[in-house]
């Protein structure tokens, strides 16, 4: 579908960015209006996400600015509704603006993180199995098989239930992120794992890595020289559409109450607390938080859904 | 054809092996269970008495080896919550889940199969690409977020269906059923559809992918130039031809919608039990978490078993995979 004669810049192009921009990702992203449209999406939700503290009208963790007056405001076009609170407030005076911005800068963070640590875990045991075969490959791909053999949420709950158990009771709080890090990551690897091995086999008898090996250059620089950059397309879309799961199971497991605490409250968690509130007429509370980890995960979803669709040419 | 199957059930049971070894260093990772089941009155004698009786003071090997061959009797021990017996609590909560996931694929099905035909023959129309796209975000939305909207639209705003617990259930035996009372089913509704959503999307998208490949096959063409109407090629000669993985994803989907249920089961409140294991995940319950874990993890090894043995039934040519 895509035609080389609208392309910009057919010249040699220097700088990474005209290589970028002359590139068919760069075409193809122009000319798709859903792809532009929740990428900029994607752009504002994290800028505001990043910036929370300035744009934020309220610090939402900082006890003292909640105001036990103003609870349970609805939002300011409902009857009842005051500036600032834009979103209205819960049940404890927390402005729902303020805690919005502030969950989903956890929840990305959380996100980007678990994406990042599943990578570094499934790629390091797809290229090591892929390598180096035998015995290693047999243990690592079993225990991927195991893994697999269970759902994603019952890993990431037994994992962040262990793990909270093992830590000190005064670290359970500050360290809850970092548990549910680990807890996704240790659920999303296998993944990785397998399309990192698969394509590490196919690599490993081309020619210029048994050239390299000819060369006597040692495995780890063959590995990450050489074969990793080959394998990272179909890693690339995979980890986009991760890093949805990962915000999703994060919100899942703090709606449930093993994620995030209300002291540090996530999207999951916002959505938990509301939820306690459904029926007594303070939709805001939950509708809200809900709105925004679904637009968040939509945006994510529809941008990986394209670089799929681009990245794999069986599809066009 | 009999050393694949042999090879397939030697393979499930070492599956099995270390979920069981995971359950075991679950137990032994959270704490001393006495610290958990004694109160201040006792004194130390006491305190080793529970322990000489849990059989605390074997080895690791042994209790290991005592905690399988006593799981594989189904026996898990007792709930360190209320003391009763495991594997009669979960039982008690069974029908629930296997209801509330069976009636989900029910819907999927219904609804989803229509929908991917749909969208593959009319494709380009914009009635299937909002579909499509509304698939997407079928496929976004988690189900605790799904439990939530439907909640807040049919209960909260329009109040048409009840939001939480099971109805009236019926005894037939030790299966307890809602789908025989009027308020059993209203209970039912919200809950499965919740469920079925992502199912749904997961059907739709399958269905349309399949659907595409087998309309562009040559006996799809042969059929139209006999001048058989369309709507019997699509569905008696095309439809037919997808079936096979989506019965197969179905099917194997079963496992995991009894695991996720856990997550509509918290929001609607319904006493399976995926609820049960949430319980016991707040209240550190391990006995019945390991119950749990290995429960689920049979039914999915199982199905995955079963899946791949009835594929080498049909296919030989699977047969000597690995």
């Amino acid at each position: 579908m895509t035609s080389d004669t609208s392309k910009p810049g057919a010249a040699q192009p220097t700088t990474m960015l005209q290589r970028a921009r002359g590139s068919d990702v760069w075409w193809s992203f122009t000319h798709s209006k859903s792809a532009m449209i929740a990428a900029t999406v994607l752009a504002v939700l994290i800028l505001t996400a990043v910036f929370a503290p300035l744009i934020a009208p309220q610090n939402p963790y900082d006890a003292a600015q909640l105001d036990m007056w103003k609870a349970e405001l609805p939002p300011v076009w409902q009857e009842g509704g005051e500036w600032p609170y834009l979103l209205g407030t819960d049940t404890q005076g927390r402005d729902m603006l303020s805690a919005i911005l502030y969950g989903t800068r956890i929840s990305i963070v959380i996100g980007l993180a678990s994406v990042a640590l599943s990578l570094l875990i499934g790629m390091t045991a797809g290229l090591v199995a892929g390598f180096f075969g035998g015995m290693i490959e047999n243990v690592l791909m079993r225990i991927g098989d195991i893994t697999l053999s269970m759902p994603t949420i019952l890993i990431a709950i037994l994992v962040s239930t262990v793990v909270r158990q093992l830590l000190p009771s005064e670290l359970r709080e500050i360290g809850a992120s970092a548990v549910l890090i680990l807890a996704i990551s240790l659920s999303a690897w296998v993944q990785y794992a397998r399309t990192v091995r698969a394509q590490t086999i196919v690599e490993r008898n081309k020619e210029y890595v048994q050239a390299a090996r000819l060369l006597k250059v040692p495995a780890r620089r063959i590995l990450a020289y050489h074969i990793l950059p080959n394998t990272l397309t179909p890693v690339l879309v995979a980890a986009t559409l991760n890093f949805g799961m990962a915000i999703l199971t994060e919100a899942t497991l703090s709606f449930l109450g093993i994620g995030m605490p209300p002291g540090q409250p996530s999207l999951g968690t916002l959505i938990r607390i509301g939820n306690q509130f459904l029926f007594s007429g303070s939709w805001w509370i939950v509708l809200f938080p809900v709105i925004q980890l679904c637009l968040l995960v939509v945006v994510v979803n529809i941008l990986g859904d394209w670089l799929r669709d681009v990245l794999n040419p069986k599809l066009r | 054809m009999l050393v694949f199957t042999i090879s397939r059930i030697a393979n499930a049971i070492m599956v099995m092996l270390a979920v069981a070894m995971l359950a075991f260093v679950i137990f032994r990772l959270a704490g001393d269970p006495v610290e958990l089941m004694v109160n201040e009155q006792m004194t130390q004698e006491d305190r080793d008495n529970i322990r000489e009786r849990l059989g605390l003071n074997d080895g690791t090997a042994t209790q290991f080896v005592r905690f399988v061959t006593n799981a594989a009797r189904g026996d898990f021990g007792i709930s360190y919550r209320n003391g009763q017996d495991v594997l009669t609590l979960i039982g008690e909560r069974f029908p629930a889940t296997l209801e509330l996931v069976l009636v989900a694929t029910l819907i999927s099905l219904v609804v989803g199969l229509p929908l991917g035909v749909l969208t593959a023959i009319k494709r380009g129309r914009w009635y299937t690409e909002s579909l499509q796209f509304l698939s997407i975000i079928g496929v976004s939305l988690p189900s605790f977020v799904v439990g939530i909207l439907l909640i807040l639209v049919f209960s909260v705003v329009l109040g048409i269906a009840p939001s939480f617990g099971r109805g009236e259930v019926i005894q037939i035996g030790w299966w307890s059923t809602g789908l025989l009372t009027p308020s059993g089913r209203a209970a039912l509704i919200l809950p499965a559809v919740a469920l079925s959503l992502y199912q749904i999307t997961l059907i739709m998208r399958l269905v349309r992918a399949e659907m595409l490949e087998v309309l562009r096959s040559d006996f799809v063409k042969f059929a139209r130039a006999r001048g058989i109407p369309r709507w019997r090629i699509y569905f008696r000669h095309a439809l037919r031809n997808c079936l096979m993985p989506v019965v197969t994803m179905t099917a194997m989907n079963v496992g995991s919608l009894i695991a996720f249920a856990l997550i509509t089961e918290t929001v609607f409140q319904w006493p399976g039990m995926g609820m049960l294991f949430i319980q016991a995940v707040t209240f550190l319950d391990i006995p019945v978490m390991a119950a749990y874990l290995c429960i689920i993890s049979f039914i999915f090894v199982a199905l995955n078993t079963l899946v791949d043995i009835t594929y080498a039934v049909i296919d030989p040519r699977l047969r000597n995979a690995r």
